[in-house]
């Protein structure tokens, strides 16, 4: 069973966190929660594995509610 | 005393009087069913068919008017076929391919179904359920002229049943009073609000869904396509989604989802249906032919036999309508209790089959109500959150391929397959396709001049491809006979797509349900003869 990489995996994580701030340059909180949404469906069908997308929401909320 | 619930599109069997009214004491039958919808109807027909005598109650004359199910998927119409009444069906009804998306004003995407070649019957047809129920009856009619022992007693209607070891007492009113039956097995096919469930005290779990659909169904001239159209937030304004979809005689469907609080009456008003429908349609011609509200739930039953009351169709579970899985399954339950019932009537198999009937239709029901549970939430999102990633979806599937799966509006009714139950036997055949393990409903193949299911069901069958068998086998007086055939028999290559895969040769233990029972890659007495006695729910004696 495949799993998430935990590990540091960006090239450039300045310039990625840059990029991801800057997607949401003047848009609503609506507009930034529906680009949110687009985003996390692109990303989640290039990925295709289920059980790395299970993981990754299994991590997602877990660490919400430390 | 007798007041009709609803009125009707076809008067099939007014009320006539029976002889078991004036007898002295309460007749015994082997088998009544409760309610003649169609899934009591069609599981008079499957009992009948086999000799065995059942009589079926409905407290109205005939088929309720307005057209409720306008979908049957290809398993139905193949089950129908095995009663022989397939045919009428196909061609009555519509067969359409082409979808299309709308997401408020725009066009999203289309697609095509692209059916897969080589079945007797498309993957569904649209078709509306009075004349499905008719074609039912009328094969009935034709079943008794040939000697089926099938009674139809309209106005009868079962007001209380007693319980016994091994009989049920019904209390019985008709249009000159009341009189009793006994029935060795009573079936309640007696619909979704099912009175039958009540007098018995027994449960129905599940969830109520907290909106309302407005169906109207119109005749139209105009030249429409044959498409199914399904519009999500549509900006005309007609309601929260809309769909549309053809029926036969120019008929078209239109479902508005109209929201929780509405006022049914008002709504109802011929007006404002018409405000809708011109919203939405814009200026054409059209005539209103019938119209309801509607609210749905996804509930069934924790189990489907209880002691001589087994249930079936709307009865034991009930879906939303997305995805025709209501009558569909009901059909799939009628195909799996009537060999099982038939099977223990005529003293062949143990009792204990019967149970099997409950275990493999309520894992069928919670497939059915899962799928229509997820496009329900789809359609109809339930928070904020949902809602946002909907509109995501439908925002990229214009532009990207990959979002078009996720766009739910209804998966097609596809029978289940009985993944690990108990009337299996091995799955024994080494590179064997999927689509036919142990467990599924067989896929129709052209075969000769002619399709595989029509030569199948009704009892076992050992189906040979390229291996030798014996011409039948029996075990404790159950007969599975051989259907013989070789991979040049396959012109088209479907057969050996869809049962050989891989294998070189293989060996089908098939119920009379058209489900597989058991496959290996040749024939070994021992292990065939023991496949049967588990698909009929017996210890393995061999
Ligand atoms: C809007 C809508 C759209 C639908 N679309 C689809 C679809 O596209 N495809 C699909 O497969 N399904 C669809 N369905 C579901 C389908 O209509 C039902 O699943 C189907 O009618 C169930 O058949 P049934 O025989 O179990 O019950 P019913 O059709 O409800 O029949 C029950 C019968 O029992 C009788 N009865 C009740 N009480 C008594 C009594 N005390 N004594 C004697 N008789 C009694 C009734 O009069 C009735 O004739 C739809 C349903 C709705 C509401």
């Amino acid at each position: 069973m495949s799993s998430v990489n935990t590990k540091p995996n960006f090239a450039d994580p300045d310039g990625f966190y840059a990029k991801l701030i800057e997607a949401h340059d003047g848009l609503s909180d609506e507009e930034s929660a529906a680009l949110n949404a687009r985003l996390i469906l692109i990303l989640s069908n290039h990925i295709g594995d289920s059980d790395v997308l299970n993981d990754a929401m299994t991590m997602a909320r877990n660490a919400g509610q430390g | 005393m007798f007041q009709d619930r609803y009125s009707l599109a076809f008067k099939l069997y007014p009320y006539e009087r029976s002889a078991d009214q004036d007898a002295d004491s309460p007749v015994r039958h082997p088998v009544v069913v409760m309610g003649g919808g169609p899934i009591g109807v069609a599981m008079a027909l499957d009992l009948g068919l086999q000799g065995i005598p059942v009589v079926v109650l409905d407290d109205h004359e005939g088929i309720g008017m307005g057209s409720r199910a306008i979908c049957f998927a290809k398993r139905s119409m193949e089950i129908a076929g095995r009663y022989g009444c397939g045919e009428p069906m196909l061609d009555k009804g519509v067969v359409w391919n082409l979808g299309k998306v709308f997401h408020k004003e725009g066009k999203v995407f289309e697609f095509n179904l692209l059916p897969e070649e080589g079945h007797k019957y498309p993957a569904f047809i649209n078709l509306q359920q009075p004349y499905f129920e008719k074609f039912l009856v009328d094969r009935v009619r034709e079943a008794q002229a040939a000697g089926a022992p099938i009674e139809l007693r309209g106005k009868n209607r079962v007001d209380s049943v007693t319980e016994f070891d091994d009989y049920v007492e019904l209390q019985i009113t008709t249009p000159d009073g009341e009189y009793k039956l006994q029935a060795d097995w009573l079936i309640g096919a007696d619909g979704a609000s099912s009175p039958l469930r009540g007098m018995l005290g027994l449960d129905f779990e599940g969830r109520v869904f907290e909106d309302s659909f407005l169906i109207a169904d119109i005749k139209m001239t105009a030249d429409f396509p044959t498409e199914r159209w399904f519009w999500f937030e549509p900006t005309h304004g007609s309601g929260a989604s809309t769909l549309l979809h053809k029926q036969p005689d120019d008929t078209w469907r239109i479902d508005f989802q109209i929201g929780w609080d509405v006022d049914r009456k008002e709504e109802m008003k011929e007006e404002n249906i018409r405000a809708r429908l011109d919203a939405m349609l814009g200026d054409v011609d059209y005539e209103m032919v019938w119209s309801s509200i509607y609210t749905f739930q996804c509930k069934r039953m924790d189990q489907f036999r209880h002691g001589r009351v087994i249930f079936a169709g709307d009865s034991a579970h009930q879906v939303s309508p997305f995805g025709a899985r209501g009558a569909n399954s009901g059909m799939q339950d009628v195909d799996n209790l009537g060999w099982k019932l038939g099977m223990v009537i005529r003293g062949e198999a143990p009792e204990r089959l019967i149970d099997t009937y409950s275990e493999e239709r309520v894992y069928g029901a919670d497939e059915n109500i899962l799928n229509s549970t997820r496009a329900t939430d789809f359609i109809t999102p339930k928070s904020k959150i949902s809602h946002t990633f909907r509109n995501a979806v439908l925002s990229l599937a214009g532009e990207y391929e990959f979002a078009r799966p996720l766009v739910n509006s209804g998966r097609l009714s596809v029978p289940c397959t009985y993944d690990g139950l108990s009337l299996n036997g091995p799955d024994d055949l080494t590179g064997g396709p999927a689509r036919t393990r142990v467990g599924s409903a067989c896929p129709d193949a052209p075969l000769g001049a002619g399709y595989l299911l029509s030569q199948l069901g009704n009892g076992f069958q050992i189906l040979t491809i390229d291996a030798d068998a014996p011409d039948e086998i029996t075990v404790d007086g159950v007969t599975a006979k051989r259907l013989a055939i070789t991979a040049s028999d396959d012109a088209t290559g479907a057969l050996t797509e869809r049962y050989l895969g891989d294998a070189a040769s293989a060996v089908y233990l098939i119920r009379p349900d058209q489900h597989v029972a058991a496959r290996w890659d040749r024939f070994d007495e021992q292990a065939v003869q023991a496949a049967l006695q588990i698909a009929c729910g017996k210890e393995v004696t061999a």
